[in-house]
């Protein structure tokens, strides 16, 4: 009678609890995919490896940035601008509020700033040209700088999470980094929500300040998956249980029409750019050290192929200043005419012969001009399937021109290893090539002047070795953007690359982006670019929040 | 039995010792190392990542000295202490390890269990019918040579794409909470259903093949002769082929553990369910030292416990084992 008793019980409970079952109908809910690789473990926003999207969804920045249009769009800022070559000014918007329902005000920003002053954090390093930051008001802050760096700082301004000073200022210098935030308090749209192993869901904050400013967005929640291979996004594409996927899947060219995604261009090259690919030299070991070499290299392979065999046209090829998207706005086409590269496999073998790496010994591959032999290791990750086979095409271009070279594929970890450590011939990379509101990012990447220690690990894996190019970069930093005199120093920038070729560019990776539409439409797309389809970490203030408010539910 | 059990537990802890020791080494003599392949992800400002590389080698202790590094490692094991991971900082190895276990346990044991049970039965019939054994042997070498992810995709495709029975990834739907509720739960099951099938079926094959062969071997031994000239029961003989063909098994059963669970990393990738799988994939990619140790200091406790057990099993099953260490024999 007992256990009859609580059998009963256990399924009345069982009954009334399934009522909750369901956090949020599936048509209020969107489903993605591509950004996080693990499940959320840490929410900070000064710990840099803090799951994704917590910058976009729960912190937010004063600008955010549409690579699309290269403009900076005031967010949290109502406006902001250099009132002399030292002060910027920002202006905050009125009556925006921390989900707790504080007032974020100028006080917010001014002490996101002085924490990195006063503690070790990864962005203190902005104290070395920042000198002051005061509000002057409720809603305005100003920037003094002794020697500003323009093109950092507009980076840095749709970067930087601003974060409540009413919570952060109790929090002890030395759990700054290590608390996890677990329910974090910001101003954005959404709240964290109850996740899992295999993923991460975010609750929208209906209380959002912005719902007002840009509309309210049209998910109740988000759920981030986990997934491990990208043929699992692709089955889930086909079941419809993704509603976007930020993988790159091979053949969507093909399949796309017949399941029904869509992609940002409806034809070549379907995905909007994230960054370039470029194969860095080592310019420490012979040839490579050679300029004219490494410029031969160039016209050696035809990046066309890459793209057709590879990537079934979802990329272009890269410019051969490497610059895309608003950085063309500093490409100079006179420089570009005189010293770019094209594929020319003749040309390639014309500057080989002049420069006296012929075939010594007639064994079909060409020699050192001392005669001695030379060969050539191009690596990539292994599993890394596209770049796998771009390396594959890569080498037989070079052995077209009789340079022995051949593609291998060490774990990720020691492929990092070897790159970090200058310990191999010639890699493809994009870590720090993502497309960014100035070209500084992607110079100061290719050719960091941070080279002479043990480790590289901040670009310029190829050690490439050249003062006068490390100033010039320098120099374009500290100097007020899109002006005649920034714009002189951009062009020798680019002529020197383009000569030295310490890395060649040769395509544009995709921002990869396929979506479904049985739960969700209007996604932006080319024809109606209403936001940015990336929920990769570091994007959401591309465009992605603007997504979400002009998704409309399919009823 | 006292000597039995405690001759076995000196084993298993010699082996524990060197296989935690082995684990603790080898990622450490990979090339690379986790935090400066982490930083190098990251856009930052200059000189950002210098200080967030200090930090961590601090946080970490990586700048001691291997050996301090050693010692300090048993010293926090034996305080139940794996440390914190360096890839998903700052949440502790215990913690991670906690969440995805759960899912390899719900897999792995009834598979393991029912796959070993039914395996043994159809095998048995498999070895004294001839008309099944015709059909089955086919179907049962197939299970068995197939690899796990292989096999997996085929699940996948025919159940989750082509019929569209079963969900292709993931442990429940996007839209579900987890609560005690019949919605979740049935939607937990079938998202549990087709990784449990896959390595159902595969191991099932082996166990199937194993015991088809023991049977055909012992009835015919000199035993079952006797028996039969003693004018015993088909049934009866059979019953005496399966008490012994089942100890072979048994051991099969101890041996086999280690591919298993390397058959269910791969199963968990293919179906993107979680567990240890995928997290150890994922340690192991990024040479993060502390998480791949937890995993594998979690395998190496899971199939030293299951050999145990599989040990004790035994003693009950086989008198032979029992009688031999109480003296009895």
């Amino acid at each position: 009678m007992k256990t009859r008793v609580s059998v009963l019980l256990i399924v009345a409970l069982i009954v009334s609890s399934s009522a909750f079952a369901l956090a949020a109908e599936r048509n209020e809910t969107l489903i993605v995919g591509g950004g996080p690789w693990s499940p959320a473990t840490s929410w900070n926003p000064l710990y840099p490896s803090r799951t994704s999207a917590t910058i976009g969804l729960v912190y937010e920045t004063l600008f955010a940035y549409n690579p699309l249009t290269n403009e900076h769009k005031p967010w949290l800022a109502d406006s902001g601008e250099w009132i002399s070559d030292t002060v910027y000014e920002v202006n905050l918007r009125n009556g925006i509020h921390w989900s707790d329902g504080e007032p974020l005000t100028a006080v917010d920003v001014v002490f996101t700033y002085e924490i990195a002053r006063d503690n070790e954090l990864p962005y203190t390093p902005i104290w070395r040209t920042l000198e002051e930051v005061k509000a002057l008001s409720l809603t305005k802050v100003q920037f003094v700088f002794n020697n500003p760096s323009y093109q950092e700082w507009q980076i840095e301004l749709y970067s930087r999470p601003i974060i409540p000073k009413h919570i952060w200022k109790d929090i002890p210098s030395d759990q700054l980094m290590i608390i996890a935030n677990e329910n974090p308090v910001g101003s954005g749209p959404y709240k964290s929500g109850v996740g899992g192993a295999d993923r991460i869901v975010w609750d929208r904050d209906d209380n959002w300040w912005g719902n007002e400013v840009f509309g309210q967005p049209k998910p109740k929640q988000i759920v981030e998956m986990i997934i491990y291979e990208n043929n699992v996004a692709l089955g889930m594409l086909m079941q419809r249980t993704l509603d976007l996927s930020n993988y790159f899947i091979p053949g969507v060219p093909s399949i796309k029409d017949a399941f029904g995604l869509t992609t940002w261009y409806d034809e070549a090259p379907f995905m909007l750019q994230a960054n370039t690919a470029v194969l860095y030299l080592n310019t420490q070991r012979a040839p490579l050290d050679d300029a004219e070499f490494r410029r031969a290299l160039a016209f050696a392979v035809n990046p066309e192929v890459i793209v057709e065999r590879v990537f079934e046209y979802m990329v272009p090829t890269a410019d051969p200043t490497g610059l895309f998207g608003g950085w063309t706005d500093y490409r100079d086409a006179e420089v570009v005419e005189e010293y770019g590269f094209y594929y020319d496999p003749e040309v390639a073998k014309q500057m080989l012969d002049e420069a006296g790496y012929v075939d010594a010994d007639g064994d079909g591959w060409r020699d050192l001009p001392d005669g001695s032999a030379m060969s050539f290791e191009i690596i990539v990750p292994a599993g890394w399937t596209d770049w796998m086979e771009s390396i594959r095409i890569i080498s037989e271009h070079f052995r077209a021109i009789g340079i022995n070279a051949t593609p291998a594929f060490p774990d990720q970890s020691v492929y990092e290893n070897r790159m970090f450590t200058g310990n191999f011939d010639m890699l493809i990379n994009n870590y720090g090539s993502g497309v960014s509101g100035s070209p500084f990012s992607y110079w100061n990447w290719i050719a960091n002047h941070n080279i002479h220690r043990d480790q590289v690990t901040e670009g310029n894996f190829g050690r490439y070795d050249n003062q006068e190019l490390f100033d010039l970069i320098f120099e374009f930093n500290q100097i007020l953007p899109m002006t005649e005199e920034s714009l002189a120093v951009a062009s020798e920038i680019q002529k020197i690359l383009l000569q030295e070729m310490p890395a060649i560019p040769f395509w544009l990776n995709g921002m990869w982006a396929q979506t479904t539409s049985k739960y969700w439409t209007n996604w932006p797309t080319e024809n109606n670019p209403v936001g940015y389809p990336s929920t990769w970490g570091g994007y959401w203030q591309f465009g992605t929040i603007e997504m979400l408010i002009n998704l409309e539910p399919v009823q | 039995m006292g000597r039995y059990l405690s001759k076995k537990l000196a084993i298993y802890l010699v082996t524990f010792f060197f296989a935690v020791t082995l684990n603790w080494l080898i990622p450490r003599f990979v090339p690379g190392d986790p935090i400066t392949s982490l930083l190098a992800r990251f856009a930052s400002l200059e000189g950002g990542k210098e200080i967030l590389q200090s930090y961590f080698v601090q946080t970490f202790g990586l700048d001691k000295p291997l050996y301090a590094q050693y010692i300090g490692f048993w010293r926090s094991l034996f305080r139940g202490d794996l440390g914190i991971s360096i890839t998903r900082y700052p949440a502790p190895v215990m913690d991670i390890i906690k969440d995805a276990v759960i899912y390899d346990y719900i897999i792995l044991l009834p598979s393991i269990v029912l796959s070993w049970i039914i395996g043994n039965k159809l095998g048995a019939v498999s070895g004294v019918n001839k008309k099944v054994d015709n059909f089955m042997m086919p179907v049962f070498y197939f299970l068995t040579s197939s690899p796990y992810f292989w096999f997996a995709l085929v699940v996948s495709y025919v159940f989750g794409i082509v019929l569209g029975i079963f969900p292709t990834s993931h442990a429940y739907s996007a839209t579900m909470r987890p609560g005690w509720n019949w919605a979740f739960i049935a939607d937990f099951f079938m998202h549990w259903f087709m990784p449990f099938l896959t390595m159902f079926l595969v191991q099932l094959g082996g166990w199937a093949i194993g015991m088809r062969n023991m049977i055909i071997y012992e009835t015919n031994t000199n035993y079952s002769k006797y028996m039969e000239s003693l004018g015993a029961s088909d049934k009866l003989i059979r019953n005496y082929g399966f008490r012994n063909g089942i100890l072979p098994q048994v051991t099969g059963l101890a041996i086999s553990l280690g591919t298993i669970i390397s058959g269910s990393v791969l199963t968990q990738v293919v179906f993107s369910y979680p567990g240890l799988g995928y997290t150890m994939v994922q340690a192991i990619k990024e040479s993060d030292y502390f998480l791949i140790q937890g995993c594998f200091l979690f395998l190496i406790l899971m199939v030293l416990l299951a050999n145990f057990v599989v040990d004790i099993v035994y003693m009950i099953i086989d008198p032979r084992v029992r009688h031999s260490y109480s003296g009895e024999v």
